[in-house]
């Protein structure tokens, strides 16, 4: 339905515009990335040894970027849980408006913002001497918007059950941690023991960021087309859970 | 306007939350173009009620009718023709008064040029045009409360949900938010549902429910419910009906709602 589809572009220009306005939020979000990226990277570079030629600031930036998407579209998605706090939610679910359609676009404000923010950090590429041409560029930006609509998806899985802020940070400690640690993000994943492998298996955000530096730096450790489906197959599962818990809702 | 058809039609409407009867199978009927007053303790079942009709919550048994068709049943095509101002505030206050509304009305399908001129119709009818840029969490609780209702009519609705409009506001915001309220209805023919804990305000009424326990005990004018129970206020008319006794139920806000009043 036509409706439907300005729904999710009012939804997705909210997400936008409360970006834009918090500024200080654009700079401060960028903190993290930094911090992991300049003083972890330069100080473990000694002893890093990664395939030929590669250093181990170049060998995380696509981790960085990884990491830079996840907390990001997280966050965005979650903000469903401020919504209901503060009755805005209520405003949107009274409105006629398709359940689906609200998820939609809810997930793709947190993936846009999330995207604008790799990007952000996608500039500082030639500080640390990862190589950019127009093409790895356009690939890079395609992997991190297909990171960020399947975090983002998995944010607002989460954030439909949750009532109150208050289990936010166990969220982050139990979940986000671990899908970044085990996505590969800091080390190669083709020396750990065999638990470890099992373990970044089945972190979702593995194949993001094999597909991340399969892109940017060409030393993916799986095939990139499992890495696609992977990460497309997770998008579907948590849009169709959120849709389903939307509609539980009513 | 048409008076013989009924806007709102409610037929032994039953709510449950696990063990807790909110609602215990109500039944009545709003005629379209009236002004009806929903008036009971807290946690009576007021708020339970409105969430149904709003489509928000669905019902444990019975049926509901809203402007057109069953809330169960074709909930998008009552959306389309109710507003709703609900009893909390439900603004985001990190956007503009004007982002506020245009959501709005992209969020209802209005035709663009058609949202272009209704934002400033209805920000003047509230008088907030002047503030129209500004954020919202730098309004007060009465411009905050009056923007809910300029949004509340942006999409023209046929009827219009107030739960506790005026709560927490001062008496001068009050007596505005009713003569915008009154005046949209003599202009448009707008139904009007509302619930309230302010007396005076239920005189505005063409017909009061008075909700108790989850049941509806009475339904009349307020002249009627007066020479009925013999008393000269509504107020005495509502004490009488639902006993002195402070409910346990509700917030922390209308908690003291109530310590202010008795």
């Amino acid at each position: 339905m036509i409706g439907d589809f300005w729904a999710i572009y009012i939804l997705w220009l909210r997400d936008l515009k409360r970006y834009w306005y918090d500024k200080p939020r654009i700079v401060a979000s960028l903190g993290q990335p930094l911090l992991f990226l300049f003083v972890l990277g330069t100080a473990l570079s000694p002893n890093f040894q990664g395939p030929a030629n590669i250093n181990f600031s170049e060998f995380i930036f696509p981790g960085i970027l990884a990491m830079t998407v996840l907390f990001t579209s997280i966050f965005s998605a979650i903000s469903i849980v401020w919504d209901r706090e503060f009755g805005f939610l209520k405003e949107v679910l009274v409105a006629p408006v398709s359940r689906w359609a609200i998820v939609v676009g809810k997930a793709l404000g947190g993936s846009t913002v999330a995207v604008i923010q790799g990007s952000i950090m996608l500039t500082l590429a030639p500080l640390v001497g990862v190589a950019l041409t127009p093409i790895i560029v356009l690939k890079t930006v395609l992997a991190m918007a297909l990171i960020a609509f399947a975090v983002s998806s998995l944010g607002i899985v989460i954030a439909a059950r949750m009532k109150e802020m208050e289990g936010f940070q166990m969220v982050v400690n139990f979940l986000i941690m671990p899908l970044f640690f085990l996505s590969g993000a800091l080390f190669p994943l083709d020396r750990l023991p065999a638990w470890l492998t099992l373990l970044t298996r089945i972190d979702p955000l593995t194949y993001g960021v094999d597909l991340l530096r399969g892109f940017m730096l060409g030393i993916n450790t799986l095939p990139l087309t499992q890495d696609l489906l992977v990460i497309l197959g997770f998008c579907l599962v948590m849009i169709a859970t959120a849709v389903f818990e939307f509609n539980l809702a009513d | 306007m048409d008076t013989t058809t009924d806007i709102i039609k409610v037929d032994k409407l039953t709510k449950k939350f696990n063990d807790l009867i909110a609602v215990n199978g109500i039944s009545f009927s709003v005629k379209s173009g009236e002004v009806f007053g929903f008036l009971g303790p807290n946690g009576a079942g007021k708020t339970t009620t409105i969430s149904v009709l709003c489509t928000l919550l669905r019902p444990t048994s019975g049926t509901a009718h809203v402007a057109c068709c069953d809330v169960t049943k074709e909930p998008n095509r009552v959306r389309r023709e109710i507003g709703i101002i609900f009893q909390d505030p439900s603004l985001d206050d990190r956007l503009t008064a004007e982002d506020n509304l245009r959501f709005h009305g992209f969020l209802y399908n209005m035709d663009r040029k058609r949202i272009k001129e209704r934002i400033p119709e209805v920000l003047n009818l509230v008088e907030l045009y002047d503030r129209r840029g500004e954020f919202v969490r730098k309004f007060s609780g009465g411009m905050k409360r009056r923007l809910e209702i300029a949004r509340g009519l942006l999409h023209q609705p046929k009827l219009l949900f107030l739960d506790e409009p005026t709560l927490g506001l001062d008496p001068q915001t009050r007596l505005h938010i009713w003569e915008y309220i009154l005046k949209m209805r003599q202009e448009s023919g707008l139904s009007i549902f509302m619930t309230t804990h302010y007396m005076q305000e239920a005189e505005v009424c063409d017909r009061i429910a008075v909700i108790d326990h989850g049941q509806i005990v009475d339904i009349d004018t307020p002249v009627n419910l007066k020479s009925k129970y013999g008393e000269s206020t509504l107020e005495g008319v509502f004490l009488k009906i639902t006993g002195r006794e402070i409910r346990a139920q509700g917030g922390e806000s209308s908690w003291s709602q109530w310590m202010r009043r008795t």
